[in-house]
């Protein structure tokens, strides 16, 4: 046998994410409350399964073209435009992949030069810091901070731009802090992106699940589309995260790039969950009104009921996260999360796993049922009392 | 706002207080919307959703389809108004299309339906025809699936 390693030293070299070590803990225990799941408890709204089914029987179980299936680029382009500002051709600047998770990782392969930095802000979704080592790129991270809920804001990202940087890699509304952007935060970012000649990769995927006031897209503003790729799916909203489809907005000659890495490690999105996705974004839109209408319910419920227990937590106004702040317990998140799971049953994520800023929050997901959400605040706050 | 509307009725047992920390109200305000929808009637009862079939014995359900004469004062709401007076008659509708009245009726036996309908029903004054459909097995009531136990698919922790 040899003694060389199987394993490519730069993959050897990634760290595994965070949430996977404590998501085989709790798999390995009974009964679990979890506030630990990143996806919806709604199922995909039935119209969207009998699409699925429809496709199936008629036999749509080829490939598609690489970019995607046209009818589904067609009525994405139609979507961005009514509800993101933007009008993109769905021949040329539209591209359909796995998730948003493989937009990002082929839209930084795209248009990293080995050595360019790209900014991303933490704590974030765990795939950003490892998606840019991968593609050649230097992480530049910005902690984004309580005091602030969370917001990124342009002075922080003046502080980090240097000669090298080329791009900047977003997520509003963000997973784990539930943070939103309001217009002037968006226009700010857009002018630094503008004046420092970047690049910027916007991960929309909780566009829809805002809550106090309408999400406003960076490619909204004039100048941006140009400089932009914009990145949304199906997973959240429309509750189709097994589904596995995303999109890539962007310029042509980006996106015909994008596309030939797609074409070559994929060939194209899944057919059946393309078929899927035309009838939702075409159909969807009561189903996701009455999810979201949920969402805010259950939302203001853990608001309130960390409120009563005196535990500090700004008002997250989008996705379906809450990131309670629990530093001032004398305790840290990972032995908070630990032992809340072995002394209660019930799953947070330790906020940590999200970035070094993380330690001292927990995510709280809100996507699970009322009763849930009720026990697991009542276990919750007796745990909060034995810990002062 | 219908919000405190929309929540029971999904699940009349939620608490006031639950209530209230969802629509960001005091329970007091709550409990005294939930008072005011009572006393103007647009809260007209709290029911239980069960499963017929995990009970013993036999219900039977028939769904009846019923030409009225309309009548010249009244249309149709005299003679509805004293079908619907009937204890077997559980749900009730005027409809559109080849028959006038629509009625869901309960009973503990065929017969017992089967009863209500030749001898009550049909010789009422103004019944001029009668169809009786009986249920066979219940899918779906008010919203709920009936006959499927939902089950969580999703992984316990994701990103």
């Amino acid at each position: 046998m040899s003694t060389r390693s199987q394993v490519a030293a730069h993959v050897k070299a990634l760290p595994f994410s965070g949430i996977r070590k404590f998501f085989d803990i709790v798999a390995s225990r009974k009964d679990v409350i979890s506030l630990g799941v990143g996806e919806p408890d709604f199922d995909t709204p039935w119209t969207v399964r009998e699409a699925a089914m429809w496709s199936l029987e008629r036999g749509a179980t080829h490939y598609t073209s690489n970019r995607g299936d046209p009818a589904l680029r067609q009525a994405i382009a139609r979507y961005v435009s009514a509800h993101f500002g933007a009008t993109y051709d769905w021949q040329t600047e539209i591209l359909v992949t796995v998730g948003v998770s493989e937009a990002i990782d082929v839209a930084l392969r795209t248009v990293i030069n080995p050595g360019d930095e790209v900014i991303y802000h933490e704590p974030c979704f765990v795939s950003y810091r490892p998606s840019i080592i991968l593609a050649g790129g230097v992480p530049v991270m910005v902690e984004t901070r309580r005091e602030d809920q969370f917001r990124l804001t342009r002075a922080m990202l003046e502080q980090v731009v240097t000669p090298k940087t080329r791009a900047l890699l977003l997520n509003f509304p963000c997973n784990p802090t539930g943070t939103v952007l309001s217009r002037d935060d968006v226009r700010d970012i857009a002018a630094f992106c503008m004046e420092h000649d970047l690049l910027l990769l916007t991960d929309e995927i909780y566009a829809e699940l805002t809550y106090d006031h309408p999400h406003v897209s960076f490619v909204s503003v004039p100048g941006m589309k140009e400089r932009t790729i914009f990145m949304h799916g199906m997973s959240k909203a429309w509750a189709m995260t097994g589904f596995r489809i995303g999109y890539a907005c962007a310029p042509p000659e980006v996106s015909e790039n994008m596309m030939k890495l797609h074409q070559y490690a994929i060939m194209s999105a899944p057919t059946t969950g393309q078929k899927a996705a035309a009838e939702a974004l075409e159909h969807g839109a009561e189903a996701v009104a009455d999810m979201v209408a949920h969402y805010n319910r259950r939302r203001h419920f853990l608001i309130a009921s960390f409120e009563e227990m005196g535990v500090s937590c700004h008002t997250p106004a989008g996705a379906f996260y809450a990131f309670p702040y629990i530093g001032d317990l004398g305790i840290s998140s990972e032995d908070f999360a630990m032992r809340f799971l072995e002394e209660h049953n019930v799953a947070v994520v330790p906020g940590d796993a999200f970035g070094r800023s993380g330690e001292g929050f927990l995510r709280c997901a809100y996507a699970t049922s009322l009763d849930n959400l009720r026990e697991a605040m009542a276990r919750m706050a007796v745990f909060v009392n034995s810990l002062r | 706002m219908t919000e405190i509307l929309d929540i029971l009725k999904e699940n009349a047992r939620v608490s006031v207080e639950d209530i209230a920390k969802m629509v960001q109200k005091t329970p007091a305000e709550v409990a005294q919307r939930i008072k005011e929808y009572e006393q103007a009637g647009t809260i007209r009862g709290y029911r239980t959703l069960v499963n017929e079939e995990h009970l013993p014995g036999e219900r039977v359900t028939a769904v009846i389809e019923v030409k009225v004469q309309p009548e010249r004062e009244g249309g149709f709401d005299r003679i509805a108004r004293r079908i619907s007076k009937f204890p077997n008659v559980v749900n009730m509708y005027l409809m559109s299309g080849k028959y006038d009245l629509l009625l869901f009726v309960e009973g503990a036996t065929l017969r017992e339906v089967a009863a209500f309908v030749s001898e009550r029903l049909a010789t009422l004054d103004g019944v001029l025809s009668t169809g009786t459909h009986f249920m066979l097995k219940n899918y779906k009531q008010n919203g709920t699936l009936m006959d499927v136990d939902k089950t969580d698919e999703r992984l316990q922790v994701s990103p």
